[in-house]
């Protein structure tokens, strides 16, 4: 059995026929050839998967690529816009948010949805929503910092 | 890589489409799929049809209505940790939904999901069963009602045959002339976002200083339906003091069943719930006279 998965991907639609078992995560991976968010743990441990499914961040190796026909889903690749990155990715850059690198995308969309939900958030705020993700690394005062830079410089720039 | 097995899927476009659905032949709900897709993943489950109710809007609601606290079963742990209705009349589940999982995994697992995945060391179960809610369960033939000290089979199983959809938990609000009634969810986790290595909840009802009721769950101890039901027996009628809390405490310890494994021995498990109950009685009762005096 193969379903038709129609789905609006950073504001571009696509539609793939997909066996309802093939997670997410490979969906927009393998089908789509967005290969910006990661899969890692695959058991829902350390969010590198994170994206949006309709605005709210999930990890996407548990959730079938099913779920999200007819919905929309926004990934790491959609935060720079025009050329301009997203102060997030500014503040990781600044503030030496990675090392690997393997557990950014997923950092970076969940930071960039808590800043949208609350544009000052403090530094435990940003812990909280934070802690269902991994920095293998252990990078994680840096991506606090990180975070912290972007809801500082919310036009991207160093003010 | 792991990867589910085979499955078919169908989206339901309503509860009475659900139901006719889960009338078939393994066929499976499939809520936040955040227990049962990992599940899949291990072949610890092997539905042959996945029924997904992600877009029944109707299940997903937190509201007071009739004197009861009503919960969809779609309403996700987010929703119940963001609603002021619920934390208000019981901060016992703010307690908890701080808790459980982690932030993102609470945008999506659901609260009937949970309870229905029925696994041992999940949050929710103790805390529903400590406040005496109630399960709706719907099938074709209309609603039953089962009390959540009810609703749990074993692990993994619960009461909801085939056919048959978790539609609400209900939750009897304390009326306001009543005053004084507390709760609280008091858990030990290795780490942020992990299972209990044990929790305790306690629901206290008070008059003047004695507990006229008290509602105590237990997590992750192999305690009878997620119930200290000795403890709850030893408190009712007693004043409302900290031996009696330790006391109760005690029997609470004593009488359930916890298993050694990866998160601790015995013992220990046992050391935690007696100390754990103490604090979940002890917050409660401040609650409940934060309440009164309110």
């Amino acid at each position: 059995m193969t379903i038709r998965v129609a789905v609006t991907v950073n504001g571009r639609e696509y539609a793939r026929d997909v066996e309802p078992r093939l997670l997410l995560i490979h969906f927009l991976r393998d089908e789509l050839g967005l290969t910006g968010s990661h899969w890692g743990c695959d058991t829902s441990n350390c969010g590198s998967c994170v994206v949006w499914l309709d605005q709210r961040p999930v990890k996407a190796c548990t959730v079938l690529a099913a779920m999200a026909d007819g919905r929309s889903v926004r990934t790491v690749e959609d935060l720079e816009r025009d050329g301009q990155l997203d102060p997030v990715q500014q503040g990781f850059i600044e503030c030496h948010g990675l090392q690997c690198g393997f557990c950014t995308p997923g950092m970076m969309m969940t930071a960039r949805w808590l800043l949208d939900r609350d544009p000052d958030p403090a530094e435990a705020e940003i812990r909280e929503v934070l802690s269902g993700q991994v920095c293998r690394c252990t990078g994680y005062e840096n991506i606090v910092r990180s975070v912290r830079w972007a809801a500082e410089h919310a036009e991207g720039t160093p003010k | 890589m792991q990867v589910p097995s085979y499955v078919e899927y169908e989206r339901a476009t309503s509860v009475e489409h659900a139901l006719t659905l889960l009338g078939r032949p393994d066929h499976r709900v499939l809520a936040g799929g955040h227990s049962l897709i990992p599940m899949m993943k291990l072949r610890l489950a092997q539905p042959g049809v996945l029924v997904d109710i992600n877009g029944l809007a109707e299940l997903a609601y937190i509201k007071e209505d009739g004197g009861q606290l009503r919960i969809g079963a779609l309403a996700r742990h987010a929703d119940l940790l963001d609603s002021q209705l619920a934390g208000q009349h019981f901060p016992i589940f703010h307690d908890a939904e701080r808790v459980v999982a982690d932030p993102i995994v609470r945008l999506w697992g659901t609260i009937g999901g949970s309870l229905c995945q029925a696994d041992p060391s999940e949050d929710l179960s103790a805390v529903f069963a400590a406040v005496r809610a109630t399960a709706v369960i719907r099938s074709q033939d209309g609603d039953r009602q089962v009390p959540v000290r009810e609703f749990h089979r074993g692990p993994y199983e619960t009461v909801v045959g085939p056919g048959e959809l978790l539609a609400e938990i209900r939750v009897p609000v304390p009326a306001p002339a009543h005053g004084g009634t507390g709760s609280a969810y008091e858990k030990v986790a290795r780490r942020v976002g992990d299972w209990s290595v044990a929790a305790a909840a306690a629901m206290l009802q008070l008059d003047h200083g004695t507990v006229e009721q008290a509602g105590i769950g237990l997590t992750a101890v192999g305690a009878e339906h997620f119930v200290a039901a000795q403890a709850e027996d030893f408190l009712r009628g007693q004043p409302a003091t900290e031996e009696n809390f330790r006391a109760a405490a005690k029997v609470a310890a004593e009488h359930c069943h916890p298993v050694a494994d990866q998160r601790g021995p015995e013992d220990y498990k046992r050391h935690l719930v007696a100390e754990l109950t103490t604090r979940a009685l002890r917050r409660a009762r401040e609650r409940a006279t934060a309440r009164a005096t309110a």
